[in-house]
């Protein structure tokens, strides 16, 4: 433990509105959920010293999840366990379920929330594409107020993202897709668990009668320097059967699209080839000839 | 001779009935502590009154320092803190030379280097003071690669750069390569750097006075830290106290390396006038600073006749050694003698050597030079098998060693050995022959994924290299207690290799009591006799015959002095005759000395003789899947078979077998030591990647047992031998999986494959 811990506190509100009053103060106290990114700095004496802000004592943010409207909704201290062991969530938000069990190991699901991989803003985060691709959103709380932000407008560039430092995330919608929509998922990590992604691609698929493509998502982690939803080959995408030549067409865009990022885990090169073959085995999955997504 | 020990997967030694112990597997000596917790680790003793200690270590690679300055911030009056100026003796760690400064006065050879010490009782302090302490330095010019070491620009050791050289000749292989009808095929491979990564960092506590030192550890050889902290204060062996703590694994990289803490921690005591001070590296910190294994640029080059006849090798192989020579001459020894392989020819020459950079020096780690150099020649063999169009296992047994044959070093294969035996036996069990047509097959289809299948042949010495058990002159003993039980003394460790468990059940054999009537005396310098350290294969080999012919003594002196009868014994009346010759002699312990094999030469000036006094002998199998979407490797199975003279301990030696199988293909496939300025950058688990039991295939063991007559009951050394053939096995199977696109260096990762197919 590199931190002197003398140099440390802890806020635990009984309350949500007591929480949103103690986020007013300068600097604002961080939230802490499950620890499980801030911990890693606190041991590397990487943590800022100063007031940290609980959340596990304010009863409001404990909820179990809810399907409201054909939404599910997570609390702001819903676990990747909660989600893995959610029957609806298995069944109608598959993505996530793949997510969350190759998200750490067992310690890191039963702590570790969706809400803070979303907060943390690592371009690594494994959690926050699968919700990107569902088009999930983040409900953000502030003592002046509650607002509705759309988690692929949430980043703006490193670390950067749409959060006052007033305010806390107390709820993610997500809404479930249509029935015939095809989803892929695939984390490409430094080996098969407990590893941090080197590229993962989250996609979701909806083709009308004439087979053309309605709507898709794609979105990546890792090759960015935040979770980035890859809209302009979408564009190219939209309207479209998923053959050959669509197939061709949208790496091609992709490769012009990505400008990957080069770190001690990985190459932009190895990236960027990674990136273009999986969109291809997503899209070849479901072209006309092929049948279902390989995973997802 | 060979037989299997088992043909399922692991272990069970077929015919030991002979044996009451041997054989066996008994319930390892330290488990039950272990599991329940009361096992004490050096963080879990505690001290009165204690001091914790933090180095300052430096930030530049090489340079001289100029200035430090303790800046506010934190109540330095409280803190002790320890320069060069304080040390009492002879600022150098004695090892093999003395040249490694254990705080640096001016000049800086290294990044991480120890610089200052500080310590006081609040831990968290320490870690906020450490932010504390500025360093300014006048930068120098720094070499990290072999090549700039060796260009001659940046010479600064020596008149070279060079720490040791090496040369082996057989014959004379440069006229071979101009005979006709030849095939020449040269190769240049690399193995890189690997952290050893044992679950306990490297951790120390003592207390220093004029009056004595006890130092108390994470370590693998107590008499090596009391050798070096000797001339550091200035004081005889006896007051120096070395006390070995329950150590959560080693693989050499506490082997030399802890000789530094543990005299840091004690000058810290001395300055704060014998308080104890502990110092306990975080991970962070520990792979920063402490050793790694050497990396190694080999080129070798062969002639084969077209049939595949090996008729001339050529090794060169050059170790990076770091910025001090601490153990590299020796690492290069061993690597130099491993360099030729099980094979027999005619014309060979071996050249090494280990030269200087600016990074901390590299260290002892399993296997200890002998994987750098088996790595370039096993997978050459296959690139050759693949250029004369012979099947990589033909080629092989087309030059192995028999009985008579000579290695390049000279000595004469006098064993019985059965190379080809274990040859056969890893293809069989692996199915390899019909899994390379069948993956062959596959691989024309269009699935991403790609099979690939390899084989690796090689040796292992165990022992001292050459002259070196001599030079060691070890002594173990055994002690009646008065209870009428024996205590084994010895100095070597529990690393979790389970050594005091197999020490114990040789004792009980040649005692022939129950397992359970053996205990073992925790390694500590003022208790037990320097029975040598805790390295190289040696300690079941050399160290537990040491305690078998101890055995004999003792078991002939109870039968002398007290009644044992001659004419067999049970527990009790073994029990009734040690405790009555402890009431009356006291305290009765029995010593034996090493004594080398009848028939073992070395020649140190020409490297030629009997490198080692025995060899385990195996071979491995990898058969693995590369995905060529993500270009991931996957290795789905791995066969081990080898011959490692008397299994004393199935269980335990298939579980050495099965961790080292695992380390080494971290090693081939994932462990990607990122330097920058000579030293690491990827210091956490989650970016230092080591494979998880997920990543690790089944992996099925086989020994053969071919008791070697120098050994405890035929036992020769296996802990270092796993780690030496998985590597090439799976570049060679990599290879096959890519239609023969060989890659020539590890670890092999998924960003190479990628960048190869491009
Ligand atoms: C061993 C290990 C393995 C891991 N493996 C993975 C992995 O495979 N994939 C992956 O993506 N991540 C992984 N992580 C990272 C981490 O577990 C996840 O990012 C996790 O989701 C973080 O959630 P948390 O609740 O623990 O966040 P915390 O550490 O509590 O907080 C993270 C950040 O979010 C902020 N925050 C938290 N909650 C809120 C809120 N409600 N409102 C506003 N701000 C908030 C905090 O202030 C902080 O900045 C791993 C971590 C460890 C230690």
């Amino acid at each position: 433990m590199r931190s002197y811990l003398a140099e440390f506190s802890v806020i635990s509100p009984r309350s949500l509105d007591e929480a949103l009053w103690a986020l007013k103060q300068r600097p604002a106290p961080a939230p802490i959920a499950g620890g499980t990114d801030l911990m890693v700095l606190l041991n590397a004496g990487q943590l800022p010293p100063g007031a940290y802000l609980n959340l596990h004592s304010i009863p409001e943010l404990r909820r179990p999840i809810e399907f409201v409207n054909g939404e599910a909704c997570f609390g702001a201290l819903t676990t990747y366990a909660d989600a893995r062991r959610h029957p609806e969530i298995r069944k109608r938000l598959p993505m996530l379920c793949l997510a969350a069990r190759e998200i750490g190991a067992l310690q890191i699901q039963s702590r570790g929330t969706w809400a803070g991989n979303i907060v943390n803003a690592s371009p690594a985060a494994d959690g926050v594409p699968a919700l990107m691709a569902y088009d999930a959103a983040v409900e953000l709380s502030s003592a002046s107020g509650v607002r509705s932000v759309a988690l692929a407008d949430f980043y703006s560039g490193y670390k950067q993202t749409a959060r006052r430092p007033d305010e806390l995330v107390t709820a993610i919608r997500i809404p479930v897709p249509e029935k015939e929509a095809v989803q892929y998922y695939r984390k490409v990590g430094t080996r098969k668990f407990q590893a941090i992604s080197k590229v993962l691609l989250a996609g979701i698929m909806v083709l009308g009668k004439d087979r053309r493509i309605k709507k898709i998502r794609l979105v990546y982690a890792s090759v960015m320097p935040y979770t980035y939803r890859a809209r302009a080959v979408e564009a190219v995408l939209e309207g479209r059967v998923p053959d050959g030549a669509a197939i061709k067409a949208a790496v091609a865009a992709l490769r012009s699209e990505l400008k990957p990022i080069d770190d001690v885990r990985s190459t932009a090169a190895y990236r960027l080839r990674v990136a273009c073959n999986l969109l291809e085995e997503f899209l070849s999955a479901s072209s006309p000839s092929r049948g279902e997504a390989r995973r997802g | 001779m060979s037989r299997a020990v088992s043909d399922t997967p692991i272990r069970r030694s077929s015919d030991t009935s002979q044996f009451k112990s041997v054989g066996k597997n008994p319930p390892r000596k330290e488990s039950r502590e272990k599991v329940t917790g009361k096992a004490k680790y050096i963080d879990d003793l505690t001290f009165e009154g204690c001091l914790y200690g933090k180095t300052v270590r430096s930030t530049i690679p090489r340079g001289k320092i100029k200035k430090i300055t303790f800046e506010p911030g934190v109540p330095w009056e409280e803190f002790t803190v320890v320069t060069a100026k304080d040390i009492p003796g002879k600022n150098v760690v004695a090892l093999i030379e003395m040249d490694q400064p254990f705080l640096v006065e001016t000049e800086i050879r290294h990044m991480a280097e120890p610089i200052a010490l500080i310590a006081h009782p609040d831990k968290g302090l320490v870690e906020k003071a450490l932010t504390k302490v500025r360093v300014e330095y006048e930068e120098l010019p720094a070499i990290f690669t072999i090549d700039e070491s060796l260009s001659g620009r940046n010479i600064q050791r020596g008149r070279d750069n060079v720490f040791k050289k090496y040369h082996i000749q057989k014959g004379d292989p440069a006229p071979v390569f101009s005979r006709p009808a030849i095939v020449v095929i040269e190769g240049e491979y690399w193995t890189g750097p690997q952290e050893q990564l044992y679950i306990e960092p490297n951790g120390v506590a003592a207390v220093a006075t004029p009056d004595g030192v006890t130092v108390w550890g994470s370590m693998q050889c107590p008499f090596y830290v009391q050798k070096g902290l000797k001339p550091l204060f200035n004081l005889p062996d006896d007051k120096i106290r070395v006390i070995y703590c329950v150590t959560g694994g080693g693989f050499g990289g506490k082997e030399e390396y802890p000789t530094l803490p543990a005299a840091h921690a004690a000058l810290l005591s001395w300055k704060a006038g014998g308080r104890p001070v502990k110092i306990i590296y975080d991970r962070m910190e520990d792979m920063w600073a402490t050793t790694k294994r050497h990396p190694c640029r080999t080129r070798v080059k062969t002639a084969f006749a077209k049939d595949g006849k090996l008729l001339a090798l050529q090794v060169d192989a050059t170790m990076d050694g770091g910025a001090y020579l601490t153990l590299s001459s020796v690492v290069l020894s061993r690597g130099t003698l491993h360099a030729f392989g099980p094979y027999a020819c005619d014309h060979v020459t071996i050249d090494t050597r280990a030269v200087f950079t600016n990074s901390p020096p590299y260290g002892a780690f399993r296997g200890f030079g002998a994987p750098q150099t088996i790595f370039p020649l096993e997978l050459h063999m296959d690139r050759a098998a693949d250029r004369l169009g012979i099947e990589p296992h033909e080629l092989r047994l087309k030059n192995i060693l028999h009985k008579g044959d000579t290695m390049a070093t000279g000595q004469k294969m006098e064993d019985e050995m059965d190379i080809e035996g274990i040859l056969k036996k890893a293809m069989t069990e692996s199915r390899y022959l019909e899994k390379r047509k069948s993956h062959r097959e596959h691989n024309r289809t269009a699935s991403p994924v790609k099979k690939g299948i390899g084989l690796s042949l090689f040796f292992h010495g165990a022992g001292f290299t050459g002259s070196g058990e001599v030079f060691l002159d070890s002594r173990a003993g055994l002690e009646i207690t008065p209870a009428g039980t024996v205590r084994i003394l010895t100095a070597n460790t529990e690393i979790g290799q389970g050594s005091f468990t197999t020490h114990s059940q040789i004792v009980a054999e040649a005692l022939r009591i129950p397992y359970e009537m053996i205990e073992v005396a925790p390694p500590d310098t003022a208790v037990v006799p320097n029975s040598g350290p805790t390295v190289a294969s040696r300690t079941c080999m050399i160290v537990g015959e040491l305690l078998r012919r101890a055995a004999d003594d003792l078991r002939d002196l109870l039968i002398r002095s007290s009644g044992l009868s001659n004419n067999g014994y049970g527990p009790d009346e073994f029990r009734r005759a040690a405790s009555a010759h402890a009431e009356k002699n006291g305290v009765t312990r029995v010593y034996a000395k090493y004594k080398p094999p009848a028939g073992i030469h070395w020649d140190d000036q020409t490297y030629t003789g009997s490198a080692y006094g025995a060899y385990a002998w195996a071979c491995y199998v990898c058969d693995l899947e590369t995905d060529l979407t993500t270009y991931q490797v996957e290795v789905k199975d791995f066969v081990a078979v080898q011959e490692v003279g008397r299994v004393i301990h199935p269980v335990i030696a298939g579980g050495q077998i099965e961790g080292g199988v695992a380390q080494a293909l971290g090693w081939a496939l994932y462990e990607n030591v990122v330097l920058k300025q000579g030293v690491m950058q990827n210091t956490q688990l989650t970016n230092y990647i080591l494979p998880t039991t997920a990543d690790t295939p089944p992996i099925r063991v086989f020994f053969y047992e071919n008791p070697y007559p120098n050994g405890p009951y035929g036992a020769k050394g296996l802990g270092e031998l796993p780690m030496d053939g998985p590597a090439p096995a799976v570049a060679s199977a990599v290879a096959f999986s890519l239609g023969g696109k060989f890659i020539s260096s590890i670890p092999i990762l998924p960003e190479n494959i990628c960048e190869i197919l491009k």
